[in-house]
């Protein structure tokens, strides 16, 4: 789960992290009246959940409360990359001498938290790690033992942050080590890391991503999710217990196990891709799925105009064949789906759930043996259909 | 032989009480593995299939002499029971359990590290050596015993691609589920060195998919460090970056992870690289 800037910065802030004393406003008045209390340069800032908002427009500095105002009529409410603007950070503008990059992240190869730190932040870090890696620091922390104060004695020394700012710069490091952990973060990521003209270290930019499977016991986190982002067919699934993720293909696909999911999605855009055909979604219905989330699933992927044919494939190990089976039929009945469906269910009780697909005798069910034979069927009742 | 598992190892199920646990004790049972018992906390003294339960993984090794242990137990208790069984000595703990947090398994993978012990998973289907024993989920249909040893990422794939190699005459040596999180205890390098050192695999199949750099780092290995050929498939070369597609592993961002990138680097290593998984029975032929 991602969290906007301004969440991410607030949340530094109750680790200790000096942040700029901005605001969040959701209409133009109430961005006037805190560029007024704030007095002074403004910098006003889209809060939505991409990348380039700068480059989009979604950031502008204000000399004054009428040009902060200007600025955010503009800004609420504009488009960025296809989301809309509901809300914008009012920060006062900092005087910036440095820009630095610090953050946190989970190395899955070395299978620990790793800090990266940079004196050239501001930019984008997957940029700079192309272009100069030799200018990141990389400091792997041990997950049962945590930071050490040498590991920070050590960043400091090795980005060459001025000895004047070590202290400063050990609290904040620490800081977010806290703020990493006990958030369950994947990512906590400070970027820039300023150094004002006074000397003092502040936080301008932040990002964090709470790590899913760890929301059970961050509730006053997962309080704060947005949800305004999320399409209506992805929402209706999480809430089902299916991961299901909309593409912009013509073949529907119901498949048990994500590995098997992506593999399905990927024959059927091998044998359809010469004729424009490709898959409509990913779609995994987990392990023992039951008759009502199969149901649930196959409305998620009917909602959807563009699919043309569905296809399922199942391979049952904890899933039985049987019970998807008696799931497609309850959801047949109840959805009475338009297009043709391709059915390959194999594994645990393979051979009743194919009886009972075939004492049904629904119209427009074609059968397939193999996975190869299900998605070259697939396409072509695509195209029959086209 | 084989590798992780045969005949003789002494199976014990970590939630064996409950609905999943209980299930697939009773088909690794008819598989023909050893499990010796089950624990769950609480329940002690009672009995599943004539097979004692105890409280504790500590007394059930020390009664039953148990060598692995099949964690089955919820995403909340999961990171627990994992170290429970690592420190009672178990060799080789084997975690089923999807949904556990990445900042529990990092602790995790260094405990076990520390305690000597292997950990496979988690979010993995388990280990089968076919003809002699399964622990966790992978259906018995799936596989014959024979001389390719198959490492994934994915459950349902590797039972694709057993099946295919099962119905084109091909025997698989043991069957490795090693998970599909971002985090996990055993890695595709660990286990293609296990299978390059055991005589009984002659040839390897590996599945992978998007997400993280595991393949790249196999790749690596299977050219400089292995002589038995490798035949492979990566899943997800039409997913969209930037979306997680179910494993929380599975996801591409930035430059890291996409399924080119992993194609390129395992045909380089030499390893040959199927477009459809029904093709890989063809490839180790």
């Amino acid at each position: 789960m991602k969290l906007h800037e301004y969440q991410s910065k607030f949340l530094f802030r109750e680790y200790g992290i000096p942040i700029p004393q901005g605001r969040v406003a959701g209409a133009a008045d109430e961005v006037q009246e805190i560029a007024a209390e704030l007095g002074g340069v403004v910098v006003i800032k889209a809060q939505v959940h991409v990348g380039g908002r700068g480059k989009a427009g979604g950031v502008k500095v204000a000399k004054d409360a009428a040009e902060a105002r200007r600025h955010a009529e503009n800004i609420l409410g504009m488009d960025i990359k296809g989301l809309r603007v509901e809300k914008v950070l009012v920060d006062p503008g900092a005087d910036i001498r440095q820009e630095i990059y610090l953050a946190i992240t989970n190395d899955r190869g070395a299978r620990m938290p790793l800090i990266m730190a940079s004196m050239e932040g501001g930019m984008d870090i997957e940029e700079l790690n192309r272009e100069r890696p030799e200018a990141i620091i990389r400091e792997h922390v041990d997950p049962i033992m945590g930071l050490q104060d040498y590991q920070m004695t050590f960043i400091a020394s090795a980005m060459g942050m001025p000895r004047a700012q070590w202290r400063s710069f050990g609290k904040i490091l620490r800081g977010l080590y806290q703020c990493y952990v006990k958030s369950d973060a994947e990512l906590a990521e400070i970027n820039p890391l300023v150094i004002t003209g006074d000397g003092e270290l502040l936080a301008v930019d932040g990002k964090v991503i709470i790590d899913d499977n760890a929301l059970f016991r961050q509730p006053a986190l997962t309080a704060e999710r947005d949800t305004s982002d999320e399409p209506e067919s992805e929402r209706q699934a999480r809430e089902a217990g299916i991961t299901y993720i909309k593409l912009d293909g013509q073949i529907g696909c119901m498949v048990n196990g994500a590995g098997l999911a992506m593999t399905t999605m990927d024959m059927t855009k091998l044998y359809g891709d010469a004729d424009g055909i490709g898959p409509a979604n990913f779609l995994d219905i987990g392990g023992g799925a039951t008759p009502e989330q199969v149901a649930a699933a196959l409305r998620i992927i009917l909602s959807d105009d563009n699919v043309k044919c569905v296809l399922f494939n199942i391979f049952g190990g904890i899933t039985r064949c049987d019970e998807v089976a008696n799931g497609i039929l309850t959801a047949y009945n109840e959805v009475k789906p338009d297009v043709p469906m391709v059915i390959r269910l194999q594994g645990t009780n393979a051979a009743e759930g194919n009886r009972i697909i075939s004492e049904a005798q629904l119209p427009n069910i074609i059968s397939a043996e193999t996975l190869t034979e299900a998605a070259k069927r697939a396409v072509a009742a695509v195209k029959e259909g086209a | 032989m084989s590798i992780l598992i045969d005949k003789s190892a002494k199976v014990l199920v970590q939630g064996i009480t409950g609905r999943q646990g209980g299930f697939h004790a009773k088909l690794m049972m008819e598989y023909g593995a050893d499990v010796v018992g089950g624990v769950t906390p609480g329940k002690g003294g009672e009995w599943f299939e004539g097979k004692p339960v105890f409280d504790t993984v500590r007394t059930a090794v020390q009664t039953t002499n148990a060598d692995v242990s099949l964690v089955t137990v919820p995403a909340r208790f999961a990171a627990d029971a994992i170290m429970e069984a690592a420190d009672a000595g178990i060799r080789l703990v084997i975690c089923l359990t999807e949904h556990i947090p990445v900042a529990d398994m990092m602790r995790v993978v260094a405990f076990c590290r520390a305690r000597g012990a292997r950990l496979l998973g988690p979010n993995c289907p388990g280990v089968m050596t076919p003809g002699q024993a399964k622990v966790g989920i992978i259906p018995a249909m799936v596989a014959t015993a024979g001389n390719v040893g198959v490492v994934s990422k994915s459950g349902t794939l590797t039972y694709e691609v057993g099946f295919a190699m099962k119905n084109a005459g091909i025997g698989i040596s043991t069957i490795v589920g090693i998970g599909g999180d971002p985090v996990i205890g055993t890695t595709f390098v660990e286990v293609l060195e296990m299978f390059e050192n055991d005589p009984e695999t002659e040839k390897i199949a590996l599945l992978g998919e998007i997400g993280g750099s595991a393949e790249i780092v196999a790749a690596d290995f299977i050219k400089n460090a292995m002589t038995k050929p490798v035949a492979a498939f990566i899943a997800g070369r039409s997913a969209p970056p930037g979306k997680r597609m179910g494993h929380a592993g599975a996801i591409v961002d930035g430059g890291e992870g996409s399924a080119e990138e992993k194609i390129q680097a395992l045909e380089a290593a030499g390893a040959r690289v199927a477009a459809n998984p029904e093709e890989i029975p063809g490839l180790l032929a």
